[in-house]
C-alpha cells in the first residue's frame, strides 16, 4: 500500500520527519517497506522563450534565449519542435538534477554553446497522464502565464514534490488500504486527533434515484450490501491536477474525471466503486446474482471471459453487465454520450472474489481491496464521498435519494476484557485506564466501568481478549514490555536418540573425507528410467504432487540415489577431480496410493564417491561408521547382483541378523552413463531406523591381555568362487575360543596360480586369558582350521 | 714410573687437542686407557715396585687415568655438540612449503546452521521435536487458525498430494503435534524441510528449511518470549546485538511480532545489506493463539505460551555472504569444502 504523505496530512497532522513517522508507525505496527521522493530535482526553474534561432551547424537544432528572472538572457541549444516565442518552459540551469539523476552541464551542441536544458514532463519525472495538456514529444509549455514566476523552481510551481510511503498490510488489517485506514494508524500512534473528510452531498439533480433504477440482490451471502447513486448532465473530461497527482501518488493511472473520482475513493476510503451508463442497464433493473453455466462478459480491458455459476455478476434481466468486485463489463462502460451515471458501492464476499479473479486470471485493484473484506458499513459514506467529489469537480449533477440494499447488517459487537489477563499474558503493568485510552484511541467504544469494549464494524479481526491484548501492546509499545527469562517449570534440552545417532553418522562420514550434500526431495518420475528400476518395482509407487512446478519436480522421491549421482555429475562434469558426498534424507513409501493416510517418511543415509578410489574404498567408510555405532560384529557382508543401478559383481548388501539394511558397491556403468559420469561412481544406501535400533554406544571394557598371543600365517589356493567370508567363517568356527583374530594380508592370482584359482594369506593370532600359549596348543588348532578349510571349502595349504 | 705416567697424561692431553672426530676419540681411549692401552701397559709393571712406592703410583695412575678420561669426556660432549649443529644445518627445510593434510569432510552450511542454532535453544532446555512433511491440511491450517479459503493459504502457494494432504508449508504443524501430545510444560524447537511453490531462482526455492519453537507453561508472558529471543540473538550474532520487535501478524499468534536483530554488518548504523534500516529481519513470533491452544487439548485459561518460526536459509547466505542460494543444492564440493 502506498500513502502520499501529502494526501496523509489532510487528516492527521503528521508534526514529526518522514524518517520519524516512519519509524514510529513501524513499530505500531503498520510496518514501512520504504519511501520514494518524488519531484526531487532541482535548479529546474520557470523561463520564458524570448528569441528561437536556426541553429548554423544543425538542421535539426534550434538556439534559444531564455529569459529566467536573471539580468541576461540564457542561451540554450535545443531539438524541440513545439516552442514558440513567448512560451513559458521548465529551464534545467547548469547544475541542476532532473527526476532521474541526471546532471545538467553548460556546454556546447555543434559548436553553440548551450547553458542549460528545456524539459519534457518526462524530464521531471511525470508523464502526459499527470499533464495531458503536455505535448508528449515536446518540451512542456506551461497553459497559464508564468509571468511572476520567472525563476521560480517549477516543482514548486507545477506540484511536483511529495514523499510516498510503502506499508506492509497484513492480511489481519483490510481497514489500512485506505489513506483513511493509514491515518487513523497515523493518529492513534502520534496521539493527534483524526480529521475524517467531511461530506456532505447537494442533490442539485433533484428527483430520487429509485424511479431510475432498483436493485436486488439474489445471493445475500456473496453480496450483503449493494448501494448506488446517480449523477446526471455528466461532463466527461480529465480530472484536475491535484486529483491525477494523488491517484499517481497510488499507482493508478488517471483516465478521466469519473473513472478518477471512483479511484480517489478507493485509495481515499478503501471502497472499490464502478460507475455504469445508466442507459445500458435493460429495463433499469440491476440484479445480483450467480452467473450461468457457460455465460461470457466481456470485461472493460476487451477480453472475453467464461464464468461459471460460482462467480457473482452485476446482471441485467438480459446480461450481465460486471464481474462483481473485479471489472465492469464492456457493454455497460461510460462513453462521452452517457446521460446518467451510476455509482456502485457495494460488499461482496472477499473470499469469492479472490477465487473468481484466480479462476478468470484477472486480478484488480478491486479484487485485491474486496478479497481481504470490506466493511459493508463502508459503502454509503463512500458512494455519498463520490458524489460529493463529482459536484466539487463539475463532472455532474448529483440525483437525489439513494438505492440501498442491505440484507443483513453488519453491527458492531461487545468483547469483555480483563485488565489482569492481559497484563498477564504481557507480561506488563497497564492500568485498566491507560488500556481504555488505547481503545478509544482506535474508535473502541469503551464502558470503562465494566471492561467492556464495543469493537467498530472495519476491525474484524478484533474478535477476542487476545486481540485486545495486542492492541494494547501495539500502543503501549512492543519496546516497552520487559524481556525476562520464563521462571516455569526446569527442562532438560537435549536431542532426542535417533538424532544423536544422525550426528555420530554425521561426524563419522565427516571423518572420512566426505562432504554433507542436501538435495530436492521431489523429482521427476523418469528418475526410475534413469535408475533402471523395474517396472513393475515398488519403487515406483511414489507419492504424486498434484500442482508441481513441473514434471520434474512431480513424485516425492522412494529412492535417494537420484540426488547424489546428479550431484556427482555436476562434480564430474565440472572436472573436480574427486568427489565424495554424504546425505542424510527422507524417502516418502505411501501406505497405499492414492493417499488416503500420511505415507511413511524413512530416513536414508546416501553415501556416493568417485576418484582415486576402489569399492573397498566405500566398503571402508562404511566399516568406520558401524565400528563408531559399535555394531561392526552385527554386520554382514553378502554378494548381491540383482540391486537395480548396482554393478552385479560389485554390490554388497548388508544385514544385520539377516535382516538387509541396505547395500553399497560400484554403480552399474549403464546407470552411470545416465547420469553423465565417465568414471567408477561407489554408492551406499543405509537405513538410518536399523542404525538406530542397533547402535552400541556404551562398550563395555575388555581386561587387556595378561599372556603373549601366538601368531600363524597361512596361505591357501581355493577356487575363485570361495568368497573371503566363507573362509573367514570356517577359521572362526574352527578356532574356537583360542583364536583372537584374522587379518587377510594377500589375495594373489597369476602366474604359479592355476587358472579360476586364487591364492589367499591369513595372519591368524591366538591367545589363552590365563596361560602362555604353548606350540602343542597351536597346532592343535591350526589343523583343525586347515582340516575345516579343505574338507569345506576345498582349500590346500601353499607352502610359504 | 712416576715420569712414565705424567708423560701419558702430558702426550694424551695434547693428543686431544687435535681430534675432530667423535671416532678419533674412541680411538684415543683405547690407545691410552683401553685394555690394550698405555697406561694399562705401565701398570704391568707395578708389580716390580716397592710397597711403599705401590700404592703411591697407584694413586697416580688412577689420577692420571681419570684426568685423562675427563678430558676426553669433555671433548667427547664438544665433538657432539658441533656434529648435532652439522647434522640439524643440514636437515633444514622450507617450512614455508604447504603442510600435508588428512582428507577431512564438512558438514553442509545449513547443516552447520541447524546445528548452532539448535545448539542454543538446547542449552536453554529446549528439546528438539520433528513431524512429517508430508502433513494434513488440519495441521498445516485449520489447528494453526488458518481456515478453508483464508488468503494465507494462497499466498503460501501450497504444494499438494490432495485435498486433505499436503507437502508441510512451515514447521509449524509440528507444534499442534506436540500439544496434541498432551505433555506439559512444552519446550520444544523443530527444525525441518518445508515446501511451497516458488520457481528456483537465486533467493528462491521450493524446498527450504524452517526452525520453529514453542514453549507452554502456566504464566508464559510476552516479556518471556522478548527474553528468550533477545537471548537467542546475542548467542547467535554476537553479545552486541540488539533486538527490536513490531507489531506483525500471523494467524497462530495473538499478538504477533517480528522481530529484527541489528544488522550484523554494520552494527546499526545502516548500509546496503540492511538497506539503510540497521535492522534485518530474523523471525516471527508471537504468544499461542487462545484458538490454537484449544483445537488441541490446551485449556487457555490455565496456560499460556509463545511460539517462533525463522527460515534458515537466510541465516546461512547472510552469514556465508552467499548470494545464489541454488549454491546449497548443487553440491559441487568445490564449494562444500569452504564451510
Amino acid at each position: 500500500m502506498d500513502i502520499s504523505m501529502s494526501w496523509l496530512k489532510d487528516y492527521v497532522d503528521v508534526d514529526c520527519s518522514t524518517k520519524e513517522f516512519m519509524d514510529r508507525i513501524t513499530l505500531s505496527g503498520s510496518k514501512v517497506e520504504g519511501v520514494e521522493v518524488l519531484g526531487n530535482i532541482s535548479k529546474v526553474v520557470v523561463g520564458q522563450v524570448k528569441e528561437i534561432t536556426k541553429h548554423p551547424d544543425a538542421d535539426k537544432l534550434v538556439v534559444t534565449q531564455i529569459d529566467v528572472g536573471a539580468s541576461e538572457l540564457l542561451q540554450i541549444v535545443t531539438g524541440a519542435k513545439n516552442l514558440t516565442v513567448g512560451d513559458y518552459v521548465p529551464v534545467a540551469l547548469d547544475g541542476s538534477i532532473l527526476a532521474d539523476g541526471t546532471k545538467i552541464k553548460k556546454g556546447k551542441l555543434r559548436g553553440v554553446s548551450s547553458n542549460g536544458m528545456l524539459c519534457s514532463v518526462q524530464e521531471l519525472g511525470c508523464d502526459i497522464h499527470d499533464f495531458p495538456e503536455a505535448d508528449e514529444n515536446g518540451i512542456y509549455i506551461f497553459p497559464e502565464s508564468q509571468a511572476d514566476n520567472l525563476g521560480k523552481e517549477v516543482k514548486d510551481i507545477m506540484d511536483l514534490e511529495d514523499e510516498v510511503v510503502e506499508f506492509e498490510i497484513t492480511s489481519n488489517r483490510p481497514d489500512c488500504f485506505s489513506v483513511i485506514g493509514i491515518a487513523r494508524e497515523t493518529a492513534a500512534t502520534l496521539d493527534k486527533e483524526l480529521k475524517y473528510p467531511e461530506i456532505t452531498v447537494n442533490e442539485t439533480a433533484g428527483g430520487d434515484v429509485n424511479d431510475l433504477v432498483s436493485v436486488s440482490i439474489e445471493n445475500p451471502e456473496l453480496c450483503q450490501r449493494y448501494v448506488a447513486r446517480a449523477i446526471k448532465n455528466v461532463k466527461i473530461e480529465p480530472s484536475p491536477r491535484w486529483m491525477r497527482k494523488r491517484l499517481r501518488s497510488a499507482g493508478i493511472r488517471p483516465i478521466n474525471n469519473i473513472v478518477d473520482i471512483t479511484n480517489y475513493v478507493m485509495v481515499e476510503l478503501g471502497q472499490p466503486m464502478h460507475a455504469f451508463d445508466i442507459d445500458t442497464i435493460a429495463d433499469r433493473k440491476i440484479i445480483v446474482r450467480n452467473a450461468k453455466e457457460g455465460e461470457k462478459i466481456t470485461t472493460l480491458d476487451g477480453v472475453e471471459r467464461n464464468l461459471d455459476p460460482s462467480m457473482l455478476v452485476i446482471s441485467d434481466p438480459e446480461k450481465a453487465v460486471a464481474l462483481a468486485g473485479v471489472m465492469g463489463g464492456e457493454n455497460s462502460k461510460i462513453t462521452g454520450e452517457a446521460e446518467a451515471v451510476l455509482f456502485e458501492s457495494a460488499c461482496f464476499d472477499g473470499p469469492n472474489v479472490r477465487i473468481t479473479a484466480k479462476k478468470v486470471g484477472l486480478r484488480t485493484d478491486s479484487s485485491s481491496k474486496f478479497e481481504k473484506g470490506i466493511d459493508p458499513n463502508l459503502a454509503l459514506v463512500a458512494v455519498n464521498r463520490a458524489v460529493q467529489l463529482v459536484e466539487m469537480l463539475g463532472a455532474g449533477e448529483v440525483v437525489g435519494g439513494v438505492v440501498d440494499c442491505y440484507p443483513n447488517k453488519r453491527d458492531t459487537w461487545k468483547l469483555n476484557y480483563s485488565p489482569e489477563w492481559i497484563n498477564g499474558l504481557l507480561g506488563t503493568n497497564v492500568s485498566a485506564d491507560e488500556m481504555a485510552d488505547i481503545f478509544e484511541k482506535i474508535e473502541i467504544k469503551v464502558d470503562r466501568e465494566n471492561c467492556v469494549a464495543e469493537i467498530p464494524t472495519f476491525r474484524p479481526d478484533l474478535e477476542a481478549q487476545a486481540d485486545l491484548a495486542e492492541e494494547v501492546a501495539r500502543f503501549y509499545g512492543y519496546d516497552k514490555i520487559v524481556p525476562t527469562l520464563a521462571s516455569g517449570t526446569a527442562t532438560v534440552g537435549k536431542k532426542t536418540y535417533s538424532q544423536t545417532i544422525s550426528s555420530i553418522v554425521k561426524d563419522s562420514m565427516i571423518a572420512n573425507g566426505l562432504c554433507e550434500s542436501m538435495s530436492f526431495t521431489f523429482e521427476s518420475p523418469k528418475v526410475f528410467d534413469k535408475l533402471s528400476i523395474p517396472a513393475d518395482s515398488d519403487l515406483r509407487k511414489a507419492i504424486t504432487i498434484s500442482n508441481p512446478l513441473g514434471e520434474d519436480f512431480s513424485i516425492m522421491r522412494t529412492v535417494t540415489l537420484n540426488g547424489i549421482l546428479n550431484s556427482l555429475s555436476i562434480n564430474y562434469n565440472r572436472r573436480n577431480e574427486e568427489a565424495g558426498l554424504f546425505e542424510i534424507g527422507k524417502v516418502y513409501i505411501p501406505k497405499s496410493l492414492p493417499l488416503t493416510e500420511l505415507p511413511d517418511e524413512p530416513s536414508k543415509l546416501t553415501v556416493g564417491m568417485y576418484g582415486k578410489m576402489d569399492f573397498y574404498t566405500i566398503k571402508g567408510v562404511m566399516e568406520h561408521l558401524f565400528q563408531v555405532l559399535g555394531m561392526e560384529k552385527l554386520v554382514e557382508y553378502s554378494p548381491v547382483s540383482n540391486i537395480p543401478s548396482m554393478h552385479p559383481g560389485r554390490t554388497a548388501e548388508v544385514s544385520v541378523n539377516g535382516k538387509s539394511f541396505g547395500y553399497l558397491g560400484e554403480i552399474h556403468p549403464t546407470t552411470a552413463e545416465n547420469y553423465n559420469i565417465g568414471t567408477r561412481v561407489y554408492v551406499a544406501v543405509i537405513d538410518m531406523a536399523t542404525l538406530v535400533e542397533n547402535a552400541n554406544l556404551v562398550n563395555i571394557y575388555v581386561p587387556l591381555p595378561k599372556f603373549p598371543a601366538v601368531t600363524r600365517d597361512i596361505a591357501m589356493l581355493v577356487k575363485d568362487e570361495v568368497i573371503v567370508k566363507e573362509i573367514e567363517n570356517v577359521i572362526r568356527k574352527k578356532g574356537g575360543k583360542l583364536l583372537e583374530s584374522m587379518n587377510l594380508f594377500d589375495v594373489y592370482k597369476g602366474s604359479q596360480i592355476a587358472d579360476g584359482y586364487k591364492s589367499v594369506a591369513y595372519s591368524i593370532t591366538f591367545r589363552a586369558p590365563d596361560r602362555t600359549l604353548v606350540d602343542d596348543d597351536v597346532n592343535a588348532v591350526m589343523n583343525k582350521i586347515l582340516d575345516g578349510l579343505k574338507n569345506e571349502l576345498g582349500a590346500e595349504l601353499r607352502d610359504r | 714410573m712416576k715420569e712414565q705416567l705424567k708423560a701419558i697424561q702430558e702426550k694424551a692431553l695434547s693428543s686431544l687437542k687435535d681430534v675432530k672426530e667423535l671416532k678419533e676419540l674412541d680411538e684415543l681411549k683405547v690407545k691410552f686407557l683401553g685394555k690394550k692401552g698405555e697406561l694399562t701397559a705401565i701398570l704391568k709393571g707395578m708389580g716390580k715396585l716397592s710397597a711403599e712406592e705401590r700404592p703411591v703410583v697407584g694413586q697416580l695412575a688412577n689420577e692420571v687415568r681419570s684426568a685423562i678420561e675427563e678430558k676426553i669426556d669433555e671433548a667427547k660432549k664438544d665433538l657432539s655438540k658441533k656434529a648435532q649443529e652439522i647434522k640439524l644445518k643440514a636437515e633444514t627445510i622450507d617450512v614455508t612449503m604447504p603442510g600435508k593434510q588428512t582428507a577431512c569432510g564438512h558438514k553442509h552450511p545449513m547443516s552447520i546452521v541447524i546445528d548452532e542454532i539448535t545448539n542454543i535453544f538446547m542449552g536453554m532446555g529446549y528439546e528438539i521435536a520433528e513431524g512429517p512433511e508430508i502433513e494434513k491440511d488440519y495441521y498445516n491450517f485449520e489447528a494453526l487458525n488458518i481456515p478453508a479459503n483464508h488468503p494465507a493459504k494462497d499466498e503460501q502457494d501450497t504444494f499438494y498430494i490432495n485435498g486433505d494432504i499436503l507437502l508441510r508449508t512451515q514447521t509449524s504443524p509440528v507444534q499442534v503435534r506436540v500439544m496434541e501430545k498432551g505433555k506439559l510444560p512444552v519446550k520444544v524447537v523443530c527444525p525441518g524441510t518445508v515446501y511451497r511453490a516458488d520457481e528456483v531462482d537465486a533467493t528462491h526455492s521450493p524446498i527450504f528449511h524452517q526452525l520453529e519453537g514453542l514453549v507452554i507453561d502456566k504464566g508464559i508472558t510476552m516479556g518471556d518470549l522478548k527474553g528468550a529471543l533477545a537471548v537467542f540473538a546475542k548467542e547467535l550474532f554476537g553479545e552486541d546485538t540488539k533486538v527490536r520487535f513490531r507489531p506483525h501478524h500471523f494467524p497462530f499468534t495473538e499478538p504477533s511480532a517480528e522481530m529484527d536483530v541489528t544488522c550484523f554488518a554494520c552494527g546499526g548504523k545502516g548500509c546496503r545489506v540492511c538497506k539503510g534500516e540497521g535492522y534485518i529481519e530474523l523471525l516471527g513470533c508471537g504468544m499461542v493463539h487462545p484458538k490454537v491452544l484449544k483445537m488441541s487439548g490446551i485449556d487457555p485459561e490455565e496456560y499460556s505460551g509463545f511460539a517462533f518460526g525463522m527460515g534458515l536459509e537466510r541465516v546461512a547466505m547472510q552469514r556465508y555472504g552467499i548470494t545464489d542460494l541454488r549454491l546449497l543444492f548443487e553440491n559441487d564440493v568445490k564449494f562444500l569444502k569452504q564451510f
